[in-house]
């Protein structure tokens, strides 16, 4: 049985130059990853990485070219690379943005690129940091449906105006691109966040929900809330394009007509 | 060259990020809401003010040591100073105190700084109180009518 196998006969001959990725037009970048290689070095440093990219290609494409082909060393967070799962949120060209969400041919490709982690959560190596503080945030405002009385033997209804009215923060993937834009939490870390608020708010405005008085009142904390200056930068940063700010708002003042 | 690098997870949270106690009372909120309806009652008081002291009348040309006795023999102007004074000033240390909050990194350089603050807003608000209150236009030699 060593003879050929013939071509199967489905198998369609592309002539050269037509369809295929040789349409697809390239170009050369430089993307400049903020490398901190705690193993070896005890300071972060920038370096280039000069890649012939598509005008297909994502950020997230040229991180796995040099991964892969260039640099093994290279260290970052992704997982379905479409957007959902929120793991590869950086800061690109200065930017919080997801690298799977941003198409190079989108970017100046005539300067370098620069590719650095989120700010203000303690750097492990290259591109990743440690979530634990921003998750501990998430948690202490208690993100999870909490009811009082019976539980009802059929599912619990919500109007449709009742769920548009918090619909808009249901879309948190929990990428920490907005925290991590954040002036006042770069500041010390102390700041909830705005995705703890954005997570608090899809329950305290949820009419299923019981607890919005008592997440209301973690909120109403001197590290909640109050800390928020409207600098827009969470907006400008949220992946999923939540007006994280106007939540924060919404909060801030849910917590005055409750207490005045 | 090598580190030691700590296992991961081996404190599970940087003890920066640790919160404090959790704060009581509304502080914070009532500081929020004071910012805003200070500000919007500081607009009509010094728009008031600039009106009456550069446009009416004589306009710029009639202030002098005599036009601002004659301001202050008038308690409703009286009112009106110290309402701006006692707004501005507050309105002003809570600024500050909240990009003191913002920007220093220290618990230490943060209870220094808002000393210094409180100390200087405290000084200006009793002194100016003080003006506006014993205020006496009849220095040696005056010439105003009130005197």
């Amino acid at each position: 049985m060593s003879t050929e196998l013939p071509e199967p006969p489905s198998k369609i001959e592309l002539k050269a130059g037509v369809g295929g990725g040789g349409e697809i037009p390239t170009f050369n970048i430089t993307l400049r990853v903020r490398r901190y290689l705690p193993e070896t070095t005890a300071e972060a440093y920038w370096e280039d990485f000069k890649l012939t990219m598509y005008g297909t290609d994502r950020v997230l494409d040229a991180l796995h070219k040099v991964k892969w082909d260039h640099d093994g060393s290279l260290s970052f967070r992704r997982s379905c690379a479409h957007g959902i799962c929120g793991s590869d949120a950086m800061r690109i060209n200065g930017r919080n943005r997801l690298a799977c969400k941003t198409l190079l041919k989108d970017l100046d490709t005539s300067k370098p690129i620069t590719v650095e982690a989120i700010k203000g959560l303690p750097l492990e190596k290259d591109l990743i940091v440690d979530m634990e503080p921003f998750f501990q945030s998430y948690r202490e405002i208690m993100p999870f449906l909490i009811s009082k009385g019976h539980e009802p033997t059929k599912e619990r209804y919500q109007s449709v105006e009742d769920r548009e009215r918090f619909d808009d923060t249901t879309k948190c993937i929990l990428c920490a691109a907005c925290t991590s834009s954040c002036p006042v939490f770069w500041t010390d870390g102390q700041y909830f966040g705005p995705a703890a608020i954005v997570n608090a708010h899809r329950f305290i405005f949820d009419s299923r929900d019981d607890a919005g008085d008592m997440r209301l009142e973690i909120l109403n904390d001197k590290e909640g809330v109050w800390r928020c200056r409207t600098t827009f930068n969470c907006t400008e940063a949220c992946p999923r394009g939540i007006q994280v700010t106007k939540a924060i708002a919404e909060v801030k003042q849910a917590i005055l007509s409750r207490t005045v | 060259m090598s580190v030691t690098i700590p296992a991961p997870r081996s404190q599970r949270i940087d003890p920066k990020y640790k919160r404090g106690p959790k704060s009581r009372g509304s502080f914070e909120m009532l500081a929020w809401l004071f910012m805003r309806l200070s500000g919007v009652a500081l607009i009509v008081l010094i728009f008031g003010h600039l009106i009456s002291n550069l446009i009416v009348g004589d306009g710029i040309n009639a202030i002098s040591f005599g036009f601002v006795a004659g301001k202050w023999a008038d308690p409703i102007w009286q009112f009106w100073d110290l309402a701006m004074l006692w707004l501005a000033m507050l309105h002003g240390t809570n600024g500050v105190r909240t990009i003191i909050n913002d920007y220093a990194e220290k618990h230490s350089t943060r209870a220094w700084l808002k000393g210094i603050l409180y100390v200087a807003t405290i000084f200006i608000v009793v002194l100016g109180t003080l003006v506006i209150f014993t205020f006496d236009p009849c220095v040696a030699g005056s010439t105003l009518p009130q005197c």
